[in-house]
């Protein structure tokens, strides 16, 4: 190992080494001070973020071509982080709250942030493989985590046994692209397939990697885990999982297909552009039959892995590609943010034992709890996609970037099936100013923080979006 | 010597028969084995690669997936474990607390 390799895995290293420490330390932490452990995990991963600052801008191989440091890597090793501070403010009270507050939460959480940082970094499919199962085993310990609570470890069994079934796949798809190309290592295969015609084999063998990272991201007709499990795990993991595991798993998807399968563009695209086009219209339609607000946000997620899924769809175009892949990036910075947004509104208004979880608990939000209910009615813009909030500017620059490659049908379907989410998210809002009701809320310091600071970036950054865009696009590039 | 074709044809089937166990059985431990059997049959897809490439890559990657699948099963069974503790039945038809 040269000095050059371990500075390229160095936050993710240090990451996982202070995940062990955190598991060791946690054993003297008394039961009634988990907060120190909650204190430890943030601390770790502000150290790591500070880390993969600094590598802001380098760019190298390590381990003969096993891991790569790019701009890309360390754009969504950042969003990666901060998404998960914002996860470790999220459960701070509300483990407290619901009497889960166990230390080992947090150390899963590292374990799992790890594995999705290396899954940004890796550049062979040996590394996407292990990433891929050291990023869902946590989370699958975390679904269950309110056991004995029933609906959450049907949550827990049910996404293990989905992860597992899609993890199949993934491994499949990787033995038929070996056989194809005889290397597993992402330039291996892009040399290999542009060079001869590329096989059957190969097409299959993506197009079973594409079904393996379809259940990660939760796209139609992958998606059936997906209400379940957001709705049984304990809010804070939702909050977490629907982002984190959503941005490694389409980190994953765009190396891995913009680097190594762009000879097979012509039958991926196609494919591609269904699983878009159905992820936008299943998800927001049945959303909109849904009275929980946790069943709802699990559909708005999947219409949302929808509209970045179509940042994809030109990939084989080398033109307009470095531009859709800036967009998708965009988009997902601004679903992370708005999503940690909603879920943190979603935690004040929950009960024990799954009560305050349906719409109509959000009734007379407004009059009680301003605030909070101009907080929501920010995220429920920005998922909608209305001025001026983040949530427009990504679906712009997305919808300009899908009808630049050509695919202005695809569009099309974005903007109809925008319209028609607008009914259940603005269900949300007239809930809450329109109808009469007595709602309370809990208030704890790190909620009402990363609350305000959510719906502060939601808007704050639509006014700016240039310089976001503008890392977006330097990401972008360096993956080709 | 026996041709790769014949070991991929076999890991074909051996992944079907798992990816159906999956779709079709009830019983949470069986589905498990079925995903084991979806893995093993990528295995044996490596390993005959591996022979035909006359390279080690393939072999080192059926490593991590053994090993990988031995940490998801310690997970797995220990989640099945607890929802039987729970519910004193683990059929999937039965787990329907969720819905909506």
């Amino acid at each position: 190992m040269t000095q050059t390799d371990f500075y390229t895995i160095l936050p993710l290293t240090v990451l996982a080494v202070w995940a062990c420490l955190l598991l060791l330390a946690d054993l003297f932490i008394p039961k009634d001070r988990k907060g120190i452990t909650a204190f430890l995990s943030a601390l770790g991963l502000a150290v790591t973020l500070g880390l993969t600052i600094t590598q802001v801008g380098r760019e190298n191989l390590g381990f003969n071509n096993m891991v790569v440091v790019d701009g890309f890597s360390t754009f969504i090793n950042i969003i990666l982080l901060a998404s998960s501070l914002f996860g470790v403010a999220l459960a701070y009270g509300y483990i407290k709250r619901m009497g889960l507050e166990r230390g080992e939460y947090y150390t899963l959480m590292l374990f799992s942030v790890t594995g999705m940082m290396l899954m940004a970094q890796a550049a062979d499919l040996i590394i996407v493989f292990l990433a891929l199962e050291l990023l869902s085993i946590p989370l699958y310990v975390l679904a269950a985590f309110a056991r004995p609570n029933l609906q959450s470890e049907e949550a827990g069994v049910k996404y293990f046994l989905l992860g597992a079934f899609s993890t199949g796949f993934v491994v499949y798809g990787t033995a038929l692209i070996y056989g194809a190309t005889g290397t597993t290592s992402l330039g291996g295969i892009f040399f290999a397939a542009s060079n001869g015609t590329p096989g059957l084999l190969l097409t299959i063998g993506a197009a079973l990697l594409l079904v393996g990272f379809g259940f990660k991201v939760a796209a139609v007709p992958f998606h059936m885990w997906t209400p379940d499990v957001y709705q049984g795990s304990p809010t804070a993991v939702t909050a977490f999982m629907s982002s984190g595991a959503k941005i490694a798993g389409f980190a994953a998807l765009l190396r891995v297909f913009a680097s190594a399968f762009p000879s097979i563009s012509v039958d991926i695209t196609a494919v591609i552009w269904v699983l878009a086009a159905l992820t936008m219209i299943v998800g927001n339609i049945t959303a909109i039959s849904q009275t929980n607000i946790k069943r709802m946000l699990a559909y708005s997620s999947i219409a949302h892995a929808g509209y970045i899924l179509m940042a994809f769809v030109p990939y084989g175009n080398k033109e307009v590609m470095p531009v859709s892949v800036a967009a998708g990036l965009f988009y997902l910075v601004s679903y992370a943010v708005t999503n940690f947004g909603a879920w943190a509104v979603v935690i004040s208004l929950e009960k024990a034992e799954g009560k305050g979880l349906e719409i109509s608990d959000f009734a007379g939000l407004a009059k009680k709890y301003p605030a909070l209910a101009i907080a929501m009615t920010v995220f429920m813009l920005s998922f909608i996609g209305f001025p001026p909030t983040l949530g427009l500017v990504g679906k712009f620059y997305l919808f300009r970037a899908v009808i630049a490659g050509g695919y202005t049908g695809l569009a099309l379907i974005g903007v109809v099936t925008s319209l028609v989410s607008a009914y259940y998210y603005l269900r949300v809002v007239i809930n809450m100013y329109m109808r009469e009701g007595d709602p309370t809320i809990e208030r704890e310091q790190w909620l009402d923080f990363t609350t305000v600071t959510t719906a502060v970036a939601t808007v704050a950054l639509s006014f700016v979006p240039q310089w976001l865009f503008f890392m977006a696009s330097t990401a972008a590039l360096r993956l080709f | 010597m026996v041709p790769v074709d014949y070991y991929i044809i076999l890991s074909a089937v051996l992944f079907t028969i798992g990816a159906l166990g999956v779709l079709i059985r009830r019983n949470p431990l069986i589905i498990f084995m079925s995903i084991e059997l979806m893995l093993n049959a990528a295995n044996l897809a490596f390993v005959a690669f591996s022979r035909m490439y006359d390279s080690f890559n393939g072999q080192i990657f059926v490593f991590f997936v053994i090993a990988v699948a031995a940490a998801e099963v310690a997970v797995g069974l220990a989640l099945i474990v607890e929802i039987f503790k729970t519910k004193k039945n683990i059929n999937i038809d039965e787990m329907n607390s969720l819905k909506g």
